[in-house]
């Protein structure tokens, strides 16, 4: 309880009210009084109920394995500065910041937060944060279906099939039709047939992912984009893996319009999957129809910098049914601690990050090919890349988490032509010792004949 | 101690300080890129500042300081649930085991983080009479579109695709309408009658064949209660249509009633409002979305299912809307959840809730004294009040009384809402307040109204004492500055 009623105060209350009783406060009609006592967990006092917590995490066995997992969720280095910083209670326990002038911090730092996103993708403006990746593209379709008013939608099958999965989720409710892009033999979207897509159907918006679901670098090259320009599609970039936005080429170099990414890789904990921060980055172009909150530069009645919540036309609480999206509450938090992530990182911190990425990678690469199995792509990757084990990859992950390794993802749950293939990552905190790990176990698993 | 104005308001971006190659070290020097990717796949410039852990740390500090949380004091902000968030919360939640744990983890690897979502799931389930619930959706305006997608495809699986209207009454949060129009829906806004309350006798006027589903909030976002909601029900029902419950305003009811009881089909839960998640500034929130035993098949996957001592994430069900978000919930928030759940146990949350009106009333009471209550009965965990009749005599508005309270060291009530009441204002005290806090803003407030008679304009032009005064938000919407650009 942290509830502050003495008895005493209680009873002047109710007096105050006028009522002899909480029950005579609360007037439960009848027959919606509770008809049987709540099963609920028990009450327990603080610290056992840390106690009983704390036994419960100690289930999360996979903590103690060395991991290759990847695939839309990174373990990365937050230095503690970021917890110091972000928990501090000022910014924790704010609300939306609707009183702009008691707000001016945290305004500041979600523009910021918009501002970084724009450096990172080479975009015009960003907004202030949507819940995740998957729901970044599905919100970025939606302004695309807006700005065309057509009803289909393009995808590549190399986009995250979570985030594909969530884009048809969001499309059902609109009506809107999905169609997939296959993939290339080098593990990049097949930009022929793309193109021959665009040619033959009317596209709301075309997306791809780079680096892809695989790994892989994976954008629109000339001929592609001008079928995209032809077709009056909107081309948009998701973004899965944010730290890779150091290295590669900006989604506007390549002539993405709207990128919609995955932030968790800047200092959000990996906490079995959220909360972690979605971004939308456009161009001005479509500044008026990026969902949700974005904070603006302006002055005050005496001429001082000051920020705020701004361009809200767009949104629900004064749009109601014709607002942009229906998003109120953001991940605000999240795009905190990834923007002082970034602020301590630097220009410097961020692309060391991102070479050693590069680097540990190619040292996870180089040792399983040395481990006898066979690399399923070409094409340049960033962190992860994809091993062909020869047999179903289910078995052979099975065999290497007997031996401590959580070696990947069975890419034959989303691929059945990829059911021999494991997507693994490796981070900066990947170690030789873990690539060594996993290597000699690979090779023992996968020797022929092995039994598994 | 105050710093002189000029000190405290100027503030340089972070992209203004810095130097390149000054930023402190995290990790060790890393290869040149070329070295790894063909040159062609890699950007040129990377155009980030670099500075010191000291600097960031300060730079950072200092914004906080420019933040009001509840942490810093009073936080009245009605429909919002602003209550104490208790600090235990936030150190399980970041538990080695739970913030490092991949959601890729095997479901045998990954026990406690099921349990802990089994076990609030249960729990939710039986304070509030659902039959089961979603932890997926990121908050509650996705749970609203979550379960509109639920109604649409259950009504496509009985043929009904006709149903193409959702009930939205005037006092309604503006996600509900924006949720339904999200999902092709048409949108009915319901008109409430003199008591503030949905009249069932209109509800009856509207359903209808192409009825899809009602969505209210009980008590309303006026803060009363809809005794009629089982009339309501049964009007909907009757007409083939379906019932939402919009979560927001549960800390009014939890322990006490139920909504599944009430007759919903659907509803969901703001965990950061009634449960204690910290709101961050913004998010990251937590929706639960519960549904009755007919529609369990069709909630978002993954859902947790219990085998015997064992859980597992179910991804293999048919009639499910599908996922709605990347992974399987705000997980972090979950853990917060449940510890909250424990430190009160049933008694202490059915408390909680019992404190929340008694606390809201006595502030209804005090406050009806000096500012027009234009409902003037018993209400639930918040009221509103209106300075429509203030305004008429002194030209101080609502938003002038809540610029005031910020002058004074009070984050200001929700202004202009719910619509339907002028120069509204929404006050939720929640029950974490003592008597004491309660007593010294009603004082505060008193002390307002009364200097509004005799000295309008100081409230005109306050605040004085924050950081900037009146942010001109005209400017910020017709010349927008969204980001930081280097000067040429």
């Amino acid at each position: 309880m942290y509830t502050p009623h003495t008895k005493a105060d209680i009873k002047a209350m109710l007096e105050a009210i006028g009522v002899g009783s909480l029950d005579e406060l609360l007037r439960v009609p009848a027959e919606l009084k509770l008809r049987a006592p709540l099963d609920v967990v028990p009450a327990l006092p603080e610290y056992q109920l840390r106690r009983r917590m704390e036994q419960i995490a100690k289930r999360n066995d996979g903590v103690e394995y060395v991991s290759f997992l990847g695939g839309g969720a990174y373990r990365h280095y937050a230095p503690p500065a970021i917890s110091a910083l972000a928990m501090r209670g000022e910014f924790l326990t704010a609300y939306t910041p609707y009183q702009a002038e008691v707000s001016q911090g945290y305004l500041q730092a979600i523009y910021e937060w918009q501002t970084y996103i724009c450096l990172l993708t080479g975009m015009d403006l960003a907004d202030a944060s949507v819940y995740d990746g998957a729901t970044a593209l599905a919100e970025s379709a939606i302004m695309a279906i807006n700005a065309t008013g057509r009803q289909r939608f393009l995808v590549s099958r190399a986009v995250h099939p979570n985030y594909r999965a969530v884009l048809k989720t969001y499309c059902d409710g609109l009506d809107v039709a999905i169609d997939e892009a296959p993939l290339a033999d080098d593990g990049t979207t097949d930009l022929r047939a793309l193109a021959e897509m665009l040619r033959e159907t009317q596209y709301a918006g075309v997306a791809l992912q780079s680096p892809n679901f695989f790994g892989n670098v994976d954008t629109l090259d000339g001929e592609a984009l001008q079928a995209v320009r032809n077709n009056g599609a909107v081309p948009i970039a998701v973004v899965a893996e944010a730290l890779a936005l150091a290295a590669l080429a900006t989604p506007a170099s390549w002539g993405a319009q709207i990128v919609a990414g995955e932030a968790q890789s800047f200092g959000v904990p990996i906490a079995y999957g959220g909360p972690y921060v979605g971004f939308i980055a456009t161009t001005n172009e479509h500044m008026r129809r990026i969902p949700g909150r974005l904070v603006g530069k302006t002055v005050d009645n005496a001429g001082r910098t000051a920020y705020v919540l701004t361009l809200q036309a767009r949104e629900q609480h004064i749009r109601r049914e014709r607002a942009t999206s229906n998003i109120c509450t953001n991940q605000a938090h999240c795009a905190l601690i990834a923007t002082i992530y970034l602020a301590l990182m630097g220009k410097t911190g961020l692309r060391d990050v991102a070479a050693l990425n590069l680097e540990r990678s190619r040292e996870l690469a180089t040792a399983v090919a040395n481990a006898g199995v066979r690399l399923r792509f070409s094409a340049p990757f960033f962190n992860e890349l994809v091993a062909d084990v020869g047999r179903p990859a289910g078995e052979v992950l099975s065999a290497l988490r007997a031996r401590g390794v959580l070696g990947g993802l069975d890419l034959g749950r989303w691929y059945p032509e990829y059911s021999t293939c494991i997507l693994m990552a490796a981070t900066e905190l990947t170690t030789s010792g873990e690539i060594a790990k996993l290597a000699a176990a690979l090779q023992e698993v996968t020797r022929v004949g092995a039994g598994v | 101690m105050s710093a002189p104005v000029s000190d405290r308001t100027a503030s340089p971006l972070i992209f203004e300080l810095g130097q390149e190659g000054r930023a402190t070290r995290y990790v060790e020097h890393g290869k040149p890129l070329q070295s790894f990717m063909p040159a062609n796949v890699l950007r040129d410039d990377l155009p980030l500042p670099d500075n010191t852990e000291l600097d960031v740390v300060r730079h950072y500090t200092s914004l906080s300081q420019r933040t009001f949380g509840i942490d810093v004091g009073f936080y009245p902000l009605g429909s919002c649930t602003m209550k104490h968030n208790p600090k235990v919360n936030d150190a399980l939640a970041s538990l080695r085991e739970f913030a490092e744990l991949h959601p890729f983890t095997p479901d045998d690897l990954s026990q406690g983080a099921l349990q802990v979502m089994h076990e609030l799931e249960r729990s939710f389930c039986s304070l509030f009479g659902m039959a089961a619930f979603s932890l997926n959706p990121a908050a509650g305006a996705q749970a609203e579109l979550a379960a509109l997608l639920i109604a649409k495809k259950y009504f496509r699986d009985r043929g009904e695709t006709q149903r193409d209207k959702v009930i939205v009454p005037d006092t309604a949060h503006g996600t509900n309408p924006a949720s339904a129009a999200m999902c092709g829906f048409k949108v009915i806004s319901l008109k409430s009658d003199a008591r503030g309350r949905v009249d069932p006798v209109e509800i009856r006027n509207v359903v209808g064949p192409d009825t899809a589903v009602c969505m209210m909030t009980n008590p309303n976002t006026l803060g009363l209660f809809e005794e009629r909601i089982h009339e309501i029900a049964d009007a909907v029902h009757e007409a083939g249509g379906l019932m939402y419950y919009d979560g927001a305003n549960a800390n009014a009811l939890m322990g006490n009633t139920r909504p599944g009881d009430m007759g919903f089909d659907l509803m969901h839960l703001n965990t950061h409002k009634t449960f204690t998640i910290p709101h961050g500034g913004g998010g990251a929130g937590h929706g639960p979305l519960g549904v009755a035993a007919h529609l369990v098949e069709y909630l978002p996957t993954p859902y947790v299912v219990r085998d015997g001592d064992r859980f597992r994430l179910d991804f293999d069900r048919p009639k499910s809307i599908g996922p709605v978000r990347s992974f399987w919930s705000n997980f972090a928030h979950a853990v917060r959840a449940l510890a909250y759940l424990y430190a009160n146990g049933a008694e202490g949350l059915t408390k909680v809730s019992q404190y929340a009106v008694l606390n809201a009333n006595y502030m209804r009471v005090k406050i009806a004294e000096f500012l027009e209550t234009p409902y003037p009965e018993i209400c639930r965990h918040e009221f509103v009040a209106s300075a429509q009749q203030l305004k008429k005599e002194t030209g101080v508005r609502a938003l002038d009384i809540a610029k005031a309270l910020l002058d004074r060291g009070y984050m200001a009530p929700t202004m202009y809402f719910p619509l339907i009441v002028p120069e509204c204002l929404m006050i939720e005290p929640t029950e974490t307040e003592s008597k004491e806090t309660l007593d010294g803003f009603v004082d505060v407030l008193r002390d307002i109204v009364q200097t509004a008679k005799t000295n309008p304009q100081e409230l005109l032009d306050a605040p004085v004492t924050t950081v900037v005064g009146r942010v001109d938000e005209t400017r910020a919407a017709r010349q927008p500055d969204l980001r930081w650009r280097a000067s040429r």
